[in-house]
């Protein structure tokens, strides 16, 4: 259930591979899973009706992590689930830069599909991340989520 | 008895700081402290917790905890 804040760029389809390939060595579940679903957030280059030109990502340290091992206890109290795994940037993010990575691996298709909206909603409301978006008039705090 | 306060985001610079330690005479209801810190604002839209879990406005803070308050969260 690896929980991974990251201050460097990374790639979302690495990670999955790289995961999976750890996860039928070390827990023996070649086979066992039939769904993988994956949700990945990346950064566009306008919010709000306007142009944006980099954005940074501030965390909570500590109570962050402890808050996305909280979601993915919950999310695997909730649905039968084989494996979690969440990677979360911080720091200075460019344009088209993957901000999240949220994959879910189960027997079936449901539990994959609904458990990875489940984290990435809980994520999004409740996760401490704060994002600050440079645009031509300057630096800006985004106050609100998009809609889901 | 004492406690860390920690600011977050745009809170942090409205602040004017990152952290501070406060020296409470007796156990406080966070909502109390946030009204000591903030001069009395609104806390409507602020979050708070206390060693970095979430708690509501009238959960008491002891000798010791760490508390955090900061804007609506914007992640993902």
């Amino acid at each position: 259930m690896p929980i991974e804040i990251r201050s460097s760029s990374f790639n979302p389809w690495d990670e999955i591979k790289l995961h999976q390939q750890k996860m039928e060595q070390e827990m023996n579940i070649e086979g066992q899973y039939g769904a993988t679903a994956s949700f990945v957030g990346s950064m566009r280059d306008f919010n709000e009706g306007e142009p944006v030109q980099s954005m940074t990502l501030e965390h909570y340290p500590g109570m962050t992590e402890k808050h996305l091992e909280k979601i993915c206890t919950d999310a695997r109290q909730k649905w039968d689930l084989i494996e979690t795994l969440v990677i979360h940037r911080v720091g200075d993010i460019k344009i088209s830069e993957p901000i999240v990575l949220v994959c879910v691996w189960s027997a079936h298709r449901a539990e994959a599909f609904d458990a990875c909206r489940f984290i990435m909603e809980d994520l999004k409301s409740k996760a401490p991340f704060w994002k600050q978006e440079s645009t031509s008039d300057g630096k800006r705090w985004v106050d609100k989520n998009t809609p889901g | 008895m004492k406690i860390t306060v920690k600011y977050f985001a745009s809170l942090r610079e409205q602040m004017g700081k990152a952290e501070e330690l406060l020296t409470l005479s007796d156990a406080t209801p966070i909502a109390d402290v946030w009204n000591n810190v903030s001069g009395g604002s609104s806390s409507d839209s602020i979050l708070m917790a206390i060693n970095m879990e979430y708690v509501k406005s009238d959960t008491i803070v002891k000798e010791g905890d760490e508390v955090a308050f900061f804007p609506p969260v914007t992640g993902g």
